[in-house]
């Protein structure tokens, strides 16, 4: 037979070289110290056949011992997800806190949600905007009753604002605009309530929508807030539904819901229908977005001299992922 | 001495001069003491040995004069004058400082005078206005923020959360009088809800088996669901049952697929097998009884 040293060759007897030694017990040395590429990788992917071999038999003989004892088994492990993972957050609102109750009934919602003001919203967009921007804020304005659109004719918002005040409007919602595209939200709760930038993402105009039903009536909606559990959670979700007026209209069968995971806020606006008291079926209408806090301010619109509840820093963030701050 | 034209025949129109910038149409001069930025015969700074520019120092404008007789001192040849903050007043030092100059640069000192305190007036006022501020975006950080918004949207499951929430709210009672379906359990599961006591668990037990025996003649149009739904493992088994006879109707039409596709391929395969095949002959034996032969004898 001729010994031509072909890399064939050369991996045959590689092959037959480390069988006997890697196949039943994983080496002594590192896989990382060979410095042969093509040894090493060999090295390597004997290693991973080896864990994925072993991992296989583990839970075939997990399963075994399951369907063994049938009904006394164990009860299945629950995987591990970033929300069961989440590192407790001290501001975490318990639901019987009175600290909390006492706050929520003196702070600037209270009197909306005592019944004594209805919501006015006001709903504008910065300098110049594009069609896109100006078609999403005309959704929004079907979406949120007693909303109106005005053409921001590059007025500063500090003047406006009394203005607002003055004519008894309870939101001033500012869409920014970047790109030709909304990409920012200024919400401010107007006699002297706290302001709230968002960070606007994937909006879906109406046409955008599939599967989408027909426009939305004139009824009020429901509002449905989830998630929101921090105290800050918690100040935000009130911002949200003071949107809306404090009674629904049940008859329209609309609901708007403000759904925060893992400190993104999804904005969705579906019909419902009951088909029995188990199943409901949804249909989405109107505009989608999401959105993400970028900071809460304490008075009105006052980007140098405000009070700032909470800013969100960057770095704080990324630390660690299991960390929210909503 | 100064031979102006002499100078001028070199740079402006021969050789080279730093200052130009040549573009299609026009010649400009960049030097910074030039009144009309034009690269002309009667503005060129280097070329006039009599000459005169307006020029802005931080809000503040100066006449700049140059003495030809101090031409081997570059540093100190322009000798300048501060011109008053109000315009009129200003433009009274510019002739009195320019008396007997060529009217040209009498004219063109005014004309730059009166350009720089717009520009000046406009700027003041933009402070004034709203100013736009330009945040830069991080490209590393929208993209992982656009991932993790996905991976966050995958997780929240929004139609489950919403529909469940609304269940929730209709069998908390928010709802109402709107809704009524007509169910005995539903009934009963509320007033449960009310008691909220064991006993009723028991109840509420007890009678879905009842129920489960029971025979309850429904009309057709009102669908089964409302009364099965009440015996929760009839859905899971009604669910499982339909997705059995979807599963049965797919497997059999895939049957019939093959079949069909065999009873295509058959007979060309049978042949070609046959002809293949090396086969073997065989003879039959037939044990019959011969016709029995009648002897016919003549």
């Amino acid at each position: 037979s001729l010994e031509v040293s072909h890399p064939i060759n050369e991996y045959r007897q590689k092959e037959t070289k480390m069988e006997p030694e890697a196949s039943s017990f994983p080496p002594t040395f590192s896989v990382s110290e060979i410095k042969n590429k093509q040894r090493r990788h060999l090295m390597f992917m004997k290693l991973k056949q080896e864990k994925r071999k072993q991992k296989m038999q583990l839970k075939k003989k997990k399963k075994k011992e399951r369907e063994a004892l049938g009904d006394k088994a164990p009860p299945k492990e629950v995987p591990k997800t970033i929300e069961n993972q989440r590192v407790y957050d001290e501001t975490t609102v318990d639901p019987e806190d009175e600290e909390v109750a006492f706050d929520e009934g003196t702070d600037e919602f209270s009197a909306y949600f005592n019944g004594l003001t209805n919501p006015q919203v006001l709903i504008t967009t910065s300098d110049r905007p594009r069609g896109r921007t100006m078609r999403f804020c005309r959704q929004l304005a079907t979406v949120i009753p007693n909303a109106h659109v005005y053409y921001r004719k590059g007025l500063a918002l500090k003047r406006i604002i009394p203005q607002c005040v003055a004519r008894n409007f309870t939101y001033l919602m500012v869409v920014n605009e970047d790109r030709q595209v909304p990409n920012g939200l200024v919400l401010c709760h107007l006699p002297d309530g706290p302001t709230a930038h968002f960070k606007v993402s994937n909006v879906r105009l109406r046409k955008e929508i599939k599967r989408r039903g027909k426009d939305p009536t004139e009824h009020s909606p429901e509002v449905i807030l989830n998630n929101f559990s921090t105290r800050l959670g918690h100040s935000i979700g009130r911002l949200f539904a003071a949107l809306f007026p404090q009674d629904p209209q049940f008859v329209g069968r609309q609901v708007a819901t403000f759904h925060n995971q893992r400190d993104f806020i999804f904005f969705r606006f579906h019909r419902y229908i009951f088909k029995n008291e188990k199943k409901v079926g949804i249909q989405e209408l109107g505009p989608r977005f999401t959105l993400k806090l970028r900071s809460l301010q304490k008075g009105t619109f006052d980007s140098k001299f405000g009070e700032y509840e909470w800013v969100l820093k960057r770095h704080e963030m990324d630390a660690c992922r299991r960390k929210f701050q909503l | 001495m100064q031979h102006d034209d002499v100078i001028w025949d070199i740079i402006g129109n021969r050789q080279f001069c730093s200052f130009k910038v040549k573009t299609k149409g026009q010649n400009f001069c960049r030097n910074e003491f030039n009144v009309t930025g034009l690269c002309n015969r009667s503005a060129c700074p280097l070329s006039n040995s009599q000459y005169a520019t307006v020029r802005e120092e931080k809000g503040q404008c100066f006449l700049y004069m140059k003495v030809i007789e101090r031409a081997a001192f570059p540093a100190k040849m322009w000798e300048k004058v501060k011109l008053s903050r109000n315009y009129e007043r200003a433009l009274e030092q510019i002739d009195e400082n320019l008396i007997y100059w060529p009217r040209f640069l009498r004219h063109k000192c005014k004309q730059r005078f009166t350009k720089i305190t717009q520009y000046l007036i406009r700027m003041r006022r933009l402070v004034l206005k709203r100013q736009r501020k330009l945040v830069p975006l991080s490209r590393k950080v929208e993209s992982r923020e656009k991932r993790k918004e996905e991976k966050a949207l995958i997780a929240a499951q929004l139609d489950n959360a919403i529909e469940k929430e609304l269940l929730e709210r209709l069998k908390q009672g928010t709802y109402g009088d709107i809704y009524n379906f007509p169910s005995h359990a539903f009934d009963r599961a509320l007033e449960q809800q009310d008691e909220e006591s064991e006993s009723g668990e028991e109840e509420e037990e007890e009678e879905d088996e009842e129920d489960v025996g029971k025979r309850e003649f429904v009309a057709e149009d009102e669908v089964d669901e409302s009364d099965l739904s009440d015996f929760e493992d009839m859905n899971k088994l009604r669910t499982s049952s339909d997705e059995e006879e979807q599963e049965d109707s797919s497997e059999e039409e895939e049957e019939e697929m093959q079949v069909k596709r065999s009873k295509g391929k058959s007979p060309a395969n049978g042949a070609a097998a046959r002809k293949k095949r090396a086969y073997v002959e065989i003879e039959y034996e037939q044990e019959t009884e011969p016709a029995p032969k009648s002897r016919v004898t003549l």
